[in-house]
């Protein structure tokens, strides 16, 4: 389908949708497409953002095909949310490459980075069975930590680009610090994604349950925690003195044991739901990008935990190297995946809240 | 030709159908019963998935509903509409069971919206179903086969078969399947709508006329069931002429254009013919309550057309409409794009320009802003055509629901020619409510009657078979 095509078709339907108004009342973006007579490409990108794909608007809808007005915002608003990451990432290349097919370029990334760092082992003498599971007797200490902070740095800032450019784009109105919170607030415990009242969403299916939003906190706590639990043991071996492998009682350990779980459960549940939900409202070309992300998301997370499991073995060096570069093949991901929709949506918010203020 | 056999078969598919089937399956569980809807599912619930709200009475607010709203107000609302074409008796029964009405919808899985929020006016008097009658139709559904009750979708019951006072079976067209069967049941409920989406029907009604008629909602009440009972002798009320028909954009797809298709700005500006005269006081009444006028006004005009036309200074007074207003600068070309004759048109708004009193314009009460000395006079929200561009919209009789039907007690029963009642057969939803209503209409109001005549259909139909 067209990129105009695309547009005009969520575009048309927020027109019938305005003009009806029986969804108002379950979720953000009724409300906020009703401060609206007409609308921009923008102004798609902000109310697709804010659509958590919950399909309740589907099921209600007496518009919604076999109808001709073909009003189907679940599939509509994910197709415009699709373009939206790509539209505002930056450096475009790399996001086409991933658009074309974002399975086989993360795959390649990923060999690509495992050589990197395999190559980067081979330039010692190495003796596999005595690093007494110490990561940089496998890999130069310089080689780790310059890799990872030259991508952190530059994903950082890449991020940042397109993250200002998506506020700039929906006209991100000047906030108070107490919208902020309560955005924050929302965008935390997911309220949207609850269905009204926190009654659940028909996701994946027609009945109404709360799944979805208990495996997508797994997955965005549990990469929480493995992210702190990172930037802990950063700390610790810089800072304390204190070096890896850490036990259970210690911060690092813990943060990153349960957060590798978390996230393990939470994107396999993702990824099932997804496989299950109503064909009608699940973007067959839209969700490619999500399957990507969602692999190398429970990857990660899943070397990390084997890589746990293998410390003291001889196949740590193996588990070592595809750990990193599955991390590292995430980070590099993030500018161009599902990632950014943590950010834009954080945004709609941000706006929704703001607007609904006034 | 095969028989199935239950105890009851609820003919219909929206509101009031569903609620009798689940009523008289709560009144006796024992008992095996079917649903026949003749849309396939994705179209099911009749008319019902393209309504908003429920009218109900309340003496103070509720979690659904503001303020209060009297079985005394609720009626006068309902008898200045009908111009007091109403049965009081059956009215006021209705009203006054509203409230349980509420209580037994969401009880059933039926969510409202909360009654702050609404763009209409109206959260006082009706409560707004959340994702509007679909997600009811929904509810209800899924409500009723989790009780095990059948659901047969495609299945249009064709003819009521009758033995004295008694109906033994109900024929059946087995869409899919191409082929009739047989639904034998110990009594059956009658909710399977009215006939406006019959086009053959309203035209020997309306005449040639009828075939400019938009059908707005569902296009699968045919009126089979109200056309096998008057043809058997049983009572049949009011004139087939008579529904509940509004002037939609004429726009609008054939069938199932629902509240989308809505034209909101008629009291705001001017409404002309085909000949570009004005024909009726556009600001008689607020637009809610005088949306029922409208469809049949404009069915007595020529071609059945007519054009709402607005400037641009009321433009943000009104709902955003789903077809585009047509615009143009200047009378001239908004004519001729409307086809119409342009000397008429600049003629018949100078002639009201000239006559506009001057007052302070609020379209949010009856204003001070009228004409002086025209033939027809605009009464409020009259402010001068002069600030371009100009907005038309075409309008056409937009057919909601119609009010012949059945007459039935106040048990739901169904009424012979002779005054006596069938022994097995209640009726309930669109097929009896002009039982209640002969003309006009006050939004929300087709629901209530449907879930207190549904109720009652399956309440008592359970009991008969006790």
């Amino acid at each position: 389908m067209s990129l105009v095509k695309i547009y005009e078709e969520g575009i048309k339907s927020s027109i019938i949708c305005n003009s009806c108004r029986y969804c108002e009342g379950l979720c953000a973006v009724f409300p906020a497409m009703e401060q609206k007579r007409s609308f921009l490409l923008e102004d798609m990108d902000y109310l697709a953002n804010l659509c958590h794909q919950c399909s309740e608007c589907f099921y209600d809808c007496q518009y919604a095909p076999p109808h001709e007005f073909n009003v189907s915002l679940p599939t509509q608003f994910a197709r415009i949310r699709e373009q939206s990451y790509k539209k505002y990432a930056f450096p475009s290349f790399l996001s086409k490459a991933f658009d074309k097919n974002a399975l086989l370029t993360s795959l390649l990334l990923l060999l690509f980075l495992f050589l990197g760092f395999v190559g980067a082992s081979m330039q010692k003498e190495l003796d596999l069975s005595t690093h007494g599971g110490d990561f940089f007797v496998l890999i130069p200490y310089d080689y780790m930590v310059g890799v990872f902070s030259v991508v952190g740095v530059l994903v950082f800032v890449l991020l940042l680009i397109s993250i200002m450019s998506y506020a700039k784009a929906i006209c991100l109105p000047k906030f108070s610090l107490a919208i902020f919170m309560k955005s924050l607030k929302d965008a935390l415990s997911l309220k949207y994604l609850g269905g009204h009242k926190n009654e659940g969403c028909t996701y994946p299916k027609e009945s109404r349950s709360n799944i979805r939003k208990y495996f997508h906190h797994l997955t965005a706590y549990g990469f929480i925690f493995c992210f702190i639990a990172t930037n802990l043991g950063a700390f610790y071996t810089h800072f304390l003195n204190l070096h890896a492998p850490y036990d259970f009682t210690q911060l690092p350990k813990l943060f990153g044991f349960s957060g590798g779980i978390m996230l393990c459960l939470g994107t396999a549940g993702l990824f099932v739901l997804k496989i299950l939900a109503d064909e009608e409202l699940v973007d067959k070309k839209s969700v490619k990008m999500d399957y990507a992300f969602l692999i190398m998301l429970f990857l990660a997370s899943f070397t990390g935990l084997i890589l746990m499991a293998l410390r003291q073995s001889e196949l740590l060096s193996y588990t070592l190297w595809l750990h990193l570069s599955t991390v590292l093949c995430l980070f590099i991901m993030m500018p161009y995946s599902k990632f950014v929709h943590m950010f834009y949506r954080f945004l709609a918010l941000l706006k929704f809240n703001t607007e609904e203020a006034h | 030709m095969e028989i199935l056999h239950y105890d009851l078969v609820v003919i219909g598919a929206g509101n009031a159908a569903l609620c009798s089937a689940i009523a008289a399956f709560e009144a006796n569980s024992k008992l095996k019963i079917a649903i026949l809807e003749s849309s396939p599912k994705k179209w099911r619930g009749g008319n019902s998935q393209h309504t908003r709200n429920l009218r109900s009475m309340h003496e103070a607010p509720t979690d659904v509903l503001s303020d209060s709203y009297s079985e005394d107000e609720f009626f006068e609302d309902v008898f200045k509409v009908t111009k007091g074409q109403t049965n009081e008796e059956y009215a006021r029964f209705v009203i006054s069971r509203t409230p349980q009405a509420v209580e037994w919808a969401k009880k059933h899985g039926v969510r409202f919206q909360p009654s702050m929020r609404g763009t209409l006016h109206l959260g006082r008097t009706n409560a707004f179903f959340l994702g509007g009658g679909k997600a009811l139709v929904n509810a209800y559904f899924s409500y009723a086969k989790a009780l095990g009750i059948d659901i047969f979708y495609e299945h249009e019951a064709l003819e009521l078969i009758l033995q004295d006072s008694r109906a033994k079976e109900a024929l059946v067209l087995d869409k899919q399947g191409q082929r009739e069967l047989l639904f034998r049941a110990k009594a059956f409920v009658l909710a399977s709508g009215g006939f406006e989406s019959n086009l053959d029907w309203l035209e020997e009604a309306w005449g040639q006329r009828a075939r400019n008629f938009i059908i707005r909602g569902t296009r699968f009440n045919q009126g089979k069931m109200l056309r096998s009972m008057q043809k058997q002798g049983a009572k049949i009320i009011g004139d087939p002429t008579q529904g509940h028909m509004v002037a939609i954009d004429a726009r609008t797809p054939k069938y199932d254009g629902g509240i989308a298709s809505r034209v909101d700005c008629v009291s705001l500006g001017i409404v002309v013919n085909k000949r570009g005269k004005r024909f009726y006081d556009e600001g008689e009444d607020f637009w809610p309550k005088r949306y029922a006028i409208w469809g049949r006004l404009v069915a007595n005009e020529e071609d059945q057309i007519a054009y709402s036309i607005t400037d641009s200074k009321v433009q943000k007074a009104y709902m955003p409409s789903l077809f585009e207003p047509i615009v143009a600068s200047s009378i001239d070309e908004l004519a001729s794009k409307l086809e119409l004759d342009s000397l008429n048109l600049s003629q018949t708004i100078e002639e009201y320009n000239a006559k506009v009193i001057d007052g302070k314009f609020n379209h949010t009460i009856l204003d001070d802003c009228h004409t002086k000395a025209l033939e027809i006079e605009k009464t409020h929200w009259a402010l001068r055509l002069d600030s371009p561009p100009f907005y038309a919209y075409p309008l056409r009789p937009g057919i909601t629901f119609t009010y012949m039907g059945l007459a039935v007690d106040k048990e739901a029963r169904v009424y012979k020619n002779d005054e006596s009642l069938y022994e097995n057969i209640f009726a309930a939803g669109e097929l009896i409510a002009g039982n209640i209503l002969t003309q006009g209409y006050v939004a929300g109001f087709g629901m209530s009657i449907g879930t207190v005549f549904g109720r009652l259909a399956g309440e008592n139909a359970a009991k008969e078979l006790r």
